[in-house]
């Protein structure tokens, strides 16, 4: 199982969303992947976006603006 | 009923491609199917080297205000449209191309980005889709 790294620091909607898609479809079943970013509304979007696709949200911190966004595929 | 949503992009102007491609992106990423129905001066936008090319819909400013927000969403960290439609055609987005609109306003297919173009249609392809969608949109 791998662990797939996104650094969406900077980027602005809908691009954090756009990237956890893509690298999510890239993943095999089991990988882990980890989403880095700063735009607020991603933080609470992108696990709506995890409900939505059924996939398993592992955990959601944040530290100085900096929020980190883990998946399993 | 589908989890899809059907957008009619009507529009040519910057502001508008940008509605219709960040909500089409959102769509997708959030697991829905999407098709974007171009048509009058938003299918002007498809022809190449066109895709940046509208005004603001208010504020333009004979292009000044156009280049103050591009500036803005720069430094804001706002994506192209360039990468937009690439993402929209990379997570499987389809684009469908009036036909009728080719017609009145001398679009060739080769005047087009037929690349990322699925279908050259009419309101019956597009009603096809829409009737079976969650989501409509007029932009």
């Amino acid at each position: 199982m791998a662990e797939i790294k996104v650094d969406c620091t900077g980027e602005n909607c809908p691009i954090p969303l756009v990237e956890t898609r893509k690298a999510l479809r890239k993943a095999k079943v089991g990988d882990l992947i980890e989403i880095i970013g700063t735009h607020p509304s991603s933080k609470k979007e992108i696990p709506m976006a995890v409900k939505a696709l059924r996939l398993e949200l592992i955990d959601v911190q944040e530290n100085d603006g900096v929020w980190k966004i883990r998946i399993r595929r | 009923m589908a989890d899809k949503a059907t957008i009619i992009v009507h529009s040519g102007e910057m502001d508008k491609i940008y509605s219709a491609l960040i909500v089409a992106n959102g769509a997708l990423a959030m697991g829905m199917e999407v098709s974007l129905f171009f048509t009058f001066w938003g299918l002007q936008r498809l022809k190449k080297g066109r895709l940046e090319k509208g005004p603001l819909s208010k504020m333009n400013m004979l292009g000044l205000g156009k280049w103050m927000i591009k500036r803005k969403m720069k430094q804001a960290g706002a994506a192209s449209l360039e990468r937009l439609l690439q993402d929209f055609n990379e997570l499987g987005g389809r684009i469908l191309a009036c036909d009728m609109t080719m017609e009145i306003m001398g679009v060739k297919k080769e005047d087009l980005r037929e690349d990322l173009i699925s279908e050259y249609c009419a309101v019956g392809t597009y009603i096809n889709e829409a009737r079976e969608s969650t989501i409509t949109l007029f932009i």
